[in-house]
């Protein structure tokens, strides 16, 4: 095969990736498996495998996960319900309190320091003050997840309403807006359009919180399964649940991508033309 | 002789100063009426505090002396009988063309049928029938300029204030809008002389009464008129539009200087009528007196740098 078909082109950026992370489980392979090649930064063959484990027990792991033993599902749901109530709750709360902070200056001036400790504050801290408040189910990774999600979204809020237009606003109160109507149709959406364009970081951070509370303390959920695998030094099934955590975080990241595209189709995308 | 349709009373408008610095005022002591049916253009030097006059009009900032009176009324918090055309873009990004012209209308309450048929009559009568869908950022600035003024008439105002509103266009846009403005507002006061109930005043006139012989015009009740407030910078525009034009000093503490009635006949061609005699006498006359403020306003800014 000529060398211009396989050279790195727009068209083959695909191809390219997926033979990258070939040549990256094909070294982790030769590089791991006892005694495929001599050992040189171990002092013994069987070193290698256990500290950084063998893609092909890893994906066996994963096999049986998902197929042979199929168990992973309810773990995989448990860490799903807690993402999406953490993302859920978290918004709620940061948008109802961004407008009303934007919206009363004389309480955001009262509550700034005290803004300013919590979100300073490392948060994962918290979560064995959860574990013990909410017990070591769902609610206390939940909770973390919240305190994460809250402050992305709450700055965001209060930035969107600071800076909506002056002019749309005294434009829409000489269309007549009330107050309220204000808030409604004007506020709001300025503030979602923030809210959204935080959206993949919030439900990042989600994530993050229920997989790290699982993983300080649980019965169930895929930071459980790592934890137990941990504590065995089973290093194949803990390297197993990162990558389906990592491909479940990317999954996620692409239906957030999906759900900001059709929810913010009235802003302008960058180089955007359409034929009339 | 009835009350004017928009009176400003001797207003001044002084802004607070910084940390106890000397306020800055932008309009001192500006009386000024305009009365129903009439188009009056103020035309003056950059930051002459034209904006001002408009934000007082409209209600959106109070008169630190004088007083402002709609239809002889003390005008108290916002202008509910003005619609506001603003300078700068204020249409919602999140609502459709569609959506944004029927936005005052639902606001006032009426129901989500009523404000989308009168709304799609208004699009269609700006020439955007075909565009209801589009959100603003899918528009041209003119076609963006087009929906303010159906969003702005469409609540069929008594008073329309414009501050600017064709600056952001080039001058072809520019003329064919000017010249939709005055169709459309002397095709209002049309349907006002017509329909001698209220909702006539609501329905659009049936054909564009500017391109209608004469006699009709002069038939136009004047009582029922719509009042423009147009701020320009543009002499020529506020010539080609207006019924008088105002003339402002130089800021800061900005005074009427001068005002001139213009006398060219309706309906009008704003590309056209400055060919006409009159409008260059009248641009002359005026010119004189505007250019001493304009010096004057540029040797203000240039002290200001030294």
């Amino acid at each position: 095969m000529a060398w211009r078909h396989i050279k790195p082109s727009r068209r083959n950026v695909r191809a390219w990736q997926l033979g990258l992370l070939a040549v990256l489980f094909l070294a982790w392979h030769v590089l791991t498996v006892p005694g495929l090649v001599p050992h040189f930064l171990f002092s013994d063959d069987n070193q290698a495998a256990f500290f950084f484990g063998q893609p092909l027990k890893i994906f066996d792991r994963i096999g049986h996960w998902f197929f042979v033993d199929a168990d992973i599902y309810r773990h995989l749901a448990v860490t799903l319900w807690e993402t999406v109530l953490a993302f859920g709750i978290g918004t709620v709360l940061g948008l109802g309190m961004g407008l009303w902070l934007a919206l009363s200056p004389l309480a955001a001036a009262i509550l700034d320091p005290y803004i300013k400790a919590m979100n300073a504050m490392p948060r994962v801290i918290l979560a064995p003050i959860f574990a013990v408040w909410f017990g070591l189910g769902v609610a206390s990774k939940v909770a973390l997840g919240v305190t994460l999600v809250f402050f992305i979204v709450f700055f965001n809020v209060y930035q969107g309403v600071k800076e909506v237009s002056p002019v749309i606003l005294a434009n829409a109160r000489m269309l007549g807006a009330s107050r309220r109507q204000l808030l409604r149709h004007v506020y709001l959406p300025s503030a979602t359009s923030w809210v959204f364009s935080s959206l993949h970081t919030s439900v990042g951070l989600a994530f993050v919180g229920a997989v790290v509370g699982e993983y300080l303390g649980s019965a169930q959920g895929v930071g459980y399964l790592i934890l137990q695998a941990e504590g065995s030094f089973d290093i194949d099934t803990v390297m197993a649940g990162i990558l389906v955590l990592t491909a479940f975080a990317l999954v996620l990241d692409a239906l957030v991508g999906r759900a900001e595209k059709a929810l913010m189709k009235w802003q302008p995308q960058a180089g955007e033309s359409e034929r009339l | 002789m009835s009350a004017a349709a928009l009176n400003l009373d001797g207003v001044s408008c002084t802004f607070a100063g910084r940390d106890g610095a000397a306020g800055f005022t932008a309009v001192r002591d500006v009386t000024l009426a305009v009365e129903a049916g009439e188009f009056v253009s103020v035309v003056g030097p950059t930051g002459c505090g034209k904006s001002t006059l408009l934000n007082m009009a409209a209600g959106l900032l109070a008169p630190s002396t004088g007083a402002v009176r709609v239809f002889g009324a003390p005008l108290v918090g916002l202008n509910g009988r003005a619609g506001y055309m603003f300078q700068a873009e204020s249409l919602m990004p999140w609502r459709t063309a569609l959506g944004n012209v029927m936005a005052g209308l639902s606001f006032r309450g009426a129901s989500q049928a009523d404000a989308r048929a009168l709304a799609t009559q208004w699009l269609q009568r700006v020439g955007l029938a075909a565009f209801g869908d589009r959100y603003p950022h899918q528009l041209s600035g003119g076609m963006r300029k087009r929906v303010s003024l159906a969003q702005t008439l469409v609540l069929d105002p008594d008073i329309i204030l414009m501050d600017e509103p064709f600056s952001a266009l080039d001058i072809q846009t520019r003329q064919l809008m000017e010249n939709e403005v005055l169709d459309i507002w002397q095709g209002l006061s049309m349907a006002a002389g017509r329909g001698a109930t209220s909702a006539g005043a609501h329905s659009p006139a049936p054909e564009q009464a500017g391109l209608s012989p004469l006699g009709a015009v002069s038939g136009a009740s004047q009582a029922v008129r719509k009042a423009v407030l147009f701020i320009t910078h543009d002499l020529d525009e506020a010539i080609a539009m207006s019924d008088r034009v105002v003339i402002l000093s130089a800021g800061p503490g900005s005074r009427v200087v001068g005002e001139f009635r213009i006398d060219l006949e309706r309906p009008r061609d704003v590309a056209e009528v400055r060919a006409a005699p009159r409008f260059v006498e009248l641009h002359k006359a005026i010119w004189d007196v505007l250019r001493q403020e304009v010096l004057a306003g540029y040797q203000q800014q240039l002290d200001k740098v030294d």
